[in-house]
């Protein structure tokens, strides 16, 4: 737990380092871009967190500063280049639920 | 010396200055010579001046700005923009009938489709793309010139990316070749060796599966015309290929045997070191396709005795016009080069590599390496929910040997629905029914009728290939939409009915026409 730990100086900028990550890989465009930038993000942290030798610590942190440089980076390029959005994205099914009427698709997909 | 630099440029500075102040002076006098001598020698600007500061843009606080702007316009709903000329909603842009029937359209998700076809090929992956594009802008230089600067950037990138490559197969740096892709590889391998085998005249035989890829089985027959005998082994029911039926069909003029190591529509993987053992034993070359397993299940090249092998970069994240063929040197397999020409990669493969194609491929290659633990348990995952909930349909079959299976490949046969036609009710979902090469034809799948199952079994099968970006949601997705449109299909076919009914289809009789 050093990593969470006051005490140790680098604490904070590894905090710090996993919030830009994560800011930056939701300036994804694409749909699976983007989810997997922030899930891979996660999951490594997640993962090093018991880490406690200052070495591998500083290791880590180099390699997601570069993480980023490079996410900088392919998040303009996405964005320059942006495509319609997935069918799954907005999380609803796209066919009239409630009662509510809001919902028409232009083109139901699949039925004709 | 140094004293006399700043002396001069206080002199300099000061002439301007006095420049400056005095021709305000001069002009307010010509001009205004009927008025009283001006008073205030500062006058007051409206105007800000021209400077060359400010007329230059900062490249990165306009990405920002553009960027900010582009945030804050994403997440709008339709219905809440107004049109900018007739002041109406945004809907209307959207669709026009909606603006005549004053009728809310919220288009709130997209219409493209999701991507779930993953043995056809990849997204490539941002950081590769990270990688490549310096390669496509400012590091033009031919990998071959040995002569500047430019030519040993590029070659020094080159022999990295080879490195990678190598070291995700357990290979030496030298035994890679590149090469256009893996059709390429197959070819080079195939053709390759027999040619330079068969000019003696004593190895004209060759071994290859039937649920071989295309290109594998086309370049057999095409050596077949050149006077070489081919043997095609069957397999088994569950995909795999008999070892024992392997081992007979060895003969002393056997030159080399191709097996493919995943399979590209079942995804089946053969017992690659059994196999590579007994070509070892009896002194034949061993060929592999691994187009489909490298970088997605450990494979070593070392330890199942693998002489030649093809890789595909577009299988791995990496864009697609890349690939490489493995070629051992200790014992150094020799073959006859397809194509001739400056002597590039050993004299393998002529033609001037392209570098950024090639960084992109050895980039995918570290990744793939770097990320296989990670990436193999989400496959892993993902592919369990998807095949427990596709199986619990009703008269659902998995395709291919259940325990010896890349889990990234599900092939799913749907009994009673004709699998084109469902396909066609799943145009949100990308799917194929077998290898991209033959989904322009309607014929059932090679590999699925070598399997020995029915044609109509074959028709009815679709595959669904899970990787790195697919996520969750998708495969819910996919579930819920298969579940309704499969129940959909049943409900229009007579056959359903009949099965509903319990009557046997077999025993049926059907009338000729």
């Amino acid at each position: 737990m050093s990593l969470t730990a006051f005490q140790n100086p680098t604490a904070y900028e590894v905090r710090s380092l996993y919030r830009s990550l994560l800011r930056q890989s939701r300036q994804f465009a694409a749909y699976n871009f983007r989810e997997y930038a922030r899930r891979r993000t996660r999951d490594a942290f997640r993962e090093h967190r018991t880490e406690t030798e200052e070495r591998r610590v500083q290791e880590l942190m180099q390699r997601g500063l570069q993480e980023l440089q490079m996410m900088r980076r392919q998040t303009v390029v996405s964005q320059f280049f942006q495509l319609d959005k997935l069918v799954v994205e907005g999380g609803k099914t796209g066919m009239q639920s409630g009662s509510q009427g809001d919902i028409v698709r232009q083109k139901d997909q699949g039925w004709d | 010396m140094s004293s006399v630099i700043p002396t001069a440029a206080k002199r300099t500075v000061r002439l301007c200055v006095q420049q400056s102040t005095h021709r305000p002076l001069v002009r307010t006098a010509g001009r205004l010579a009927a008025t009283a001598a001006p008073q205030c020698s500062s006058r007051r600007h409206y105007v800000s001046e021209t400077k060359r500061d400010q007329a230059t843009v900062n490249v990165e606080t306009a990405i920002k700005a553009d960027q900010k702007a582009f945030l804050q316009d994403t997440g709008k709903k339709p219905g809440d923009v107004q049109l900018p000329t007739t002041g109406m909603s945004g809907d209307v842009a959207l669709n026009p009938s909606a603006g005549i029937l004053k009728q809310a359209t919220i288009m709130d998700e997209g219409t493209r489709p999701i991507y779930l076809d993953m043995q056809a090929t990849t997204p490539t992956d941002p950081r590769v793309l990270d990688a490549m594009l310096p390669f496509l802008t400012g590091l033009y230089g031919n990998p071959h010139s040995r002569t500047h600067a430019y030519g040993w950037e590029s070659d020094k990138a080159v022999e990295q990316a080879r490195a990678h490559v190598a070291a995700l197969i357990g290979a030496d740096p030298k035994e890679i070749i590149f090469t256009s892709g893996a059709t390429e590889s197959n070819n080079m391998s195939i053709k390759g060796v027999a040619r330079f085998f068969g000019k003696s005249g004593k190895k004209k035989h060759i071994i290859t599966c039937q649920t071989e890829h295309k290109c594998v089985l086309d370049s057999c027959r095409h050596l077949q015309d050149e006077g070489f005998e081919v043997t095609y082994l069957p397999v088994k029911s569950n995909g795999l290929i008999d070892l024992k039926e392997f081992e007979e069909a060895i003969r002393p003029d056997t030159a080399l045997a191709s097996i493919m190591t995943v399979n590209n529509e079942i995804g089946v993987v053969q017992p690659m070191e059994e196999i590579g053992r007994i070509c070892r034993s009896k002194k034949i070359f061993f060929h592999t396709d691994a187009a489909q397993g490298v970088g997605k299940i450990p494979i070593d090249v070392n330890k199942m005795n693998i002489d030649l092998m093809s890789i595909s970069g577009h299988k791995i994240y990496a864009p697609k016009g890349v690939g490489a063929c493995y070629v051992r040197r200790r014992p150094r397999v020799r073959l006859d080069p397809i194509i001739s020409g400056g002597g590039q990669e050993r004299g393998l493969r002529s033609g001037t590599l392209a570098p950024h194609l090639v960084v992109a491929f050895g980039e995918a290659a570290r990744l793939a390496k770097q990320e296989m633990p990670y990436d193999s348990k989400r496959i892993t995952a993902l592919s369990e929910r998807l095949l427990n909930g596709l199986l619990s349909l009703e008269h659902t079959t998995q395709n291919g040997d259940p325990a010896r299976h890349y889990p990234g490949c599900v092939n799913v046969s749907f009994a009673y629905v004709e699998g084109e036609s469902l396909l066609m009710a799943l145009k949100d979902i990308a799917l194929s029914s077998g290898s991209a090469c033959t989904s322009a034809s309607l014929e059932p799948s090679y590999v699925l009728r070598a399997l020995g199952n029915s044609d109509e079994s074959a028709h009815s099968s679709i595959r669904f290939g899970i990787g790195r970006f697919t996520t969750e949601a998708e495969i819910d997705y996919v579930l819920k939409a298969v579940r309704e449109r499969v129940t959909f299909l049943r409900e229009l076919s007579p056959l359903w009915e009949l099965v509903q009914e319990g009557v046997d289809l077999n025993t049926i009789e059907w009338s000729q026409h």
